[in-house]
This record gives structure tokens, C-alpha cells and sequence, in this order.
């Protein structure tokens, strides 16, 4: 694992209700970590705050690259990736959407196509890549969301609560997705769930979640 | 009755006919609401994109502002224009008054507001999800932004043929500005009030045919434009 995330006494509130409260964690093994705990007890903001989507009120998220000493704010957010619970699919085909993060980092022609083409196999949509992102199903949707996240090979690929829109049947083949690339594509995955069957399902590193702690 | 579908009569012989006159009239008015809509559409859709995606002092009345220049009254566009642009005026050495630049100004002062204010709500109006996606994946700010303006290019194209449907339409202002002078400043509807004031109805009915189905086209364009935007629920 070249790139280690070492979270610090991250303290978060909204409104004054405390979220998240001097919650440290290293993830310095690779594999798949599961954070799971009940609806609202913070598993989400914590990913959000370790992805940048959100700042903490206090407290540290450090990333530790072997190959890059100084990471630079993009260069990192290039290397790490969130798919939210509702993907936010964009209003093109899904090959574009595939394409998305090569497009925004100059990477165009013959390469790019065969790695959108292979990330849609991977996910099981390449017959669906000239249809519009819209208007496929909500669990193909999600399935997207990781492939867009996937082609850019991130490091670290943070999942927040993937399945929790989904039905059974995508429920299984996104599992099998995730087990594929922690496999396969040796992407280090940190998911969110609530639900504490699947976390014992797939999680390398199970971690409870409980009052704004990571235990 | 009857001189009224003679009058259509006389008028759809004339369309069909593609009567000189007729013909320079409608080049002259697709000419100036083009080029007004491409002025406004320039202006326009930035100050849109900022109100709509910018966090600034003031926003909120400048959108209320905006919103309210959206019904502004044409003829008091035409006055205002016609103070600046006459000879006495701060601008009359330039000497646009009654040409069809000044049929220009008028037109993009009257579609600006249009084109800003559907552009900020279509931009506002973005899935905060899609910002967050884009962000997730690497993107610049700017690219975020663009993305953004990216999904909302239906409804800004509906402000844009929504503001080609005013102008097109529009008769108070250039009226004013541009003084209806035959084959230099005519276009479709001053043409329609001087020759109904004149009890010429063949030429008005068919300038209003052709008026009308313009706005035919431009509403179908509308609906097509809204409905491949709305096609599909966000996911």
C-alpha cells in the first residue's frame, strides 16, 4: 500500500450535535475496511472529511505516500476517490460518464477508450455504454458510479454505503465488484455500511463505528 | 368576414410568391434578433453561471434585480436607448439612432435579462450532487464548474429560444430606435402596425402568419429542448 490515511482526533458537529468526536484511525494495511454502526452514528461524514468533500472542525486527516514526500492537494485528490450512496450520474451516455475522470486529467484517444471499455466490462455495462447514464437502473447506476471512480485507478476508493439503494440482485454483483477489485486491481477500499451481515460478508478490516469513534 | 379570409388569401398568394418586400423584411428581422440573442447569450449566460454558482455579498438582490428586468416594459428600453443614442445624447456622436444596430441594442437590452436570469435558475437549479461527483473525481473547481453548466444546458438553451421568442416578437422598442425605415429598419412586426394603421391587411396577415409560425417553431424547439432535459430521473 504506497499511499497510508492516518486520521487524527477529527471532531465534526452540525449544529452543535456532535458527529464525530476525536475519532482516529490508521489504514496502513491494504484490503477491504469496513466501517459499519447504526444510521447516523457518523460513518459517513468521517469518509466525507477523509475524501475532502467535507472539513473537520478539528483535528488531522494525513496522507502518506512512499513515492511522493510532499502530496500536493490536487495531485492527492487524484489518487483517492469517493462514490457517494446516490452516484450523481451525470446527463450523457455512460461511456462518458466512464470517461469523466480521464477527461478532466487530458487523457483522450485510443487510451482512454480501452480503459473506459475494460473498467465497463469490469462492471458488467459494456453493452450499455452508448445508452443514456439516465435512464438505466438505479443498482446499474451505482455500478457506474464505481466504474467512473475506477477508471482513474485510484489507491484509495472510498464507498459510502454502496448498496443502500440498490436491490438484492445488485447488491450481490456490487459485493462481488468489490471483492474483484481489492483482487484484481489491488485498490485499497474503504466502505461504509449499515447493515453488519454484508460488513462480516466482504470486510478484510471490520470497524464499528459508536459514539463519533472508530472502535 | 370575408375581407378577412381574402386578406388570407391575398396574403398566403403572397408568401407564396416570396414577395421581395417580404422576403428583405424577414432577412432583416432574423438578422437583428440573431445577433441581439447572440449579444445577450454572451453576456448573459456568464452573469448567469456566476449568480448561479458563485457565493458573493449581495447575490440575492442582484437575482432580484435581474428577475425584474425580465418584464422590463420595451418602449421605455426604446426611450432610454433613444435619449443615449439621439444627437444630443451621450452617445449620439456615434450616430446608431434609427439603424438597425441601434434595433440591436434595443433587442439585447430587452433578451439579457431573459438569457441571465433561465441560465441562473437552470445553473441554481443543478443536482448539488453532481458538484460533489465531479469533485470526487479529481476535478479543478473550474472543471466543477463546468460541469454544472454542462447539466444545465437544456434549460439554459430554453432561456436562449425563450429570449429569440421576445425579441422576435418585439415591436415597442425598435420602434423607437430603429423609426421603420422601408428597407433599412423595417422588420416584421413594425411592418404589421404601419400597414394595419394603413388598411393594408394582406401584407400585415402574412407577416403575422409567418410571425406566428416562428413562434411555432421556436415553442417546438421549447418542448423538445425541455423534454430531452427532464428525459430520465437523476441518479
Amino acid at each position: 500500500m504506497s499511499l497510508r490515511l492516518i486520521t487524527t482526533d477529527i471532531y465534526k458537529s452540525y449544529n452543535g450535535n456532535e458527529v464525530l468526536r476525536d475519532c482516529s484511525f490508521s489504514f496502513e494495511k491494504s484490503g477491504i475496511y469496513v466501517l459499519t454502526g447504526h444510521n447516523g452514528c457518523g460513518k459517513s461524514t468521517f469518509l466525507r472529511i477523509c475524501a475532502f468533500v467535507e472539513q473537520p472542525d478539528s483535528g488531522e486527516v494525513q496522507y502518506i505516500s512512499n513515492d511522493e514526500p510532499t502530496l500536493k492537494d490536487l495531485s492527492l485528490r487524484r489518487r483517492i476517490t469517493l462514490v457517494l450512496p446516490r452516484a450523481g450520474i451525470f446527463n450523457t451516455t455512460v461511456f462518458n460518464n466512464a470517461a469523466y475522470g480521464l477527461k478532466i486529467r487530458g487523457i483522450r484517444g485510443s487510451e482512454a477508450r480501452q480503459r473506459v471499455e475494460r473498467v465497463l466490462d469490469f462492471v458488467g455495462l459494456g453493452q450499455k455504454k452508448d445508452q443514456n447514464a439516465l435512464t438505466v437502473s438505479s443498482g446499474e447506476a451505482q455500478r457506474l458510479g464505481i466504474a467512473r471512480a475506477l477508471v482513474i485507478e485510484p489507491e484509495i476508493l472510498f464507498l459510502d454505503e454502496p448498496t443502500a439503494s440498490v436491490d438484492q440482485k445488485n447488491t450481490g454483483i456490487i459485493e462481488e465488484i468489490i471483492r474483484r477489485m481489492k483482487e484484481e486491481r489491488k485498490v485499497t477500499i474503504i466502505m461504509t455500511t449499515h447493515d453488519r451481515e454484508q460488513a462480516s460478508r466482504i470486510a478484510d478490516h471490520l470497524l464499528v463505528m459508536k459514539d463519533g469513534k472508530i472502535n | 368576414m370575408s375581407s378577412i379570409l381574402e386578406g388570407f388569401s391575398q396574403a398566403f398568394s403572397l408568401i407564396l410568391h416570396l414577395d421581395a418586400e417580404l422576403l428583405g423584411i424577414i432577412l432583416l428581422s432574423i438578422k437583428v434578433s440573431g445577433c441581439a440573442l447572440i449579444i445577450a447569450t454572451i453576456t448573459g449566460l456568464p452573469i448567469g453561471a456566476v449568480l448561479g454558482l458563485g457565493k458573493f455579498p449581495m447575490k440575492e438582490t442582484s437575482i432580484t434585480i435581474l428577475n425584474t428586468f425580465m418584464g422590463l416594459p420595451p418602449v421605455v428600453v426604446g426611450l432610454f436607448l433613444y435619449l443615449l443614442l439621439s444627437r444630443s445624447g451621450p452617445l449620439g456622436f456615434m450616430s446608431l439612432l434609427y439603424t438597425p444596430t441601434a434595433m440591436i441594442l434595443a433587442q439585447s437590452v430587452l433578451a439579457f435579462p431573459i438569457v441571465a436570469s433561465i441560465s441562473h435558475s437552470a445553473i441554481a437549479g443543478v443536482d448539488p450532487i453532481i458538484k460533489q461527483a465531479s469533485s470526487t473525481l479529481g476535478a479543478t473547481p473550474l472543471q466543477v464548474s463546468w460541469t454544472v453548466i454542462t447539466e444545465a444546458r437544456y434549460g439554459i438553451m430554453s432561456g436562449v429560444i425563450a429570449a429569440f421568442g421576445r425579441v422576435m416578437a418585439e415591436v415597442g422598442s425598435i420602434l423607437i430606435v430603429g423609426g421603420n425605415i422601408a428597407g433599412y429598419t423595417r422588420v416584421m412586426t413594425t411592418t404589421i402596425a404601419l400597414e394595419t394603421d394603413k388598411g393594408n391587411f394582406e401584407l400585415a396577415l402574412a407577416l403575422g402568419v409567418i410571425l406566428l409560425s416562428i413562434s411555432l417553431i421556436i415553442n417546438v424547439a421549447l418542448h423538445f429542448v425541455q423534454k430531452k432535459g427532464t428525459a430520465g430521473l437523476r441518479r
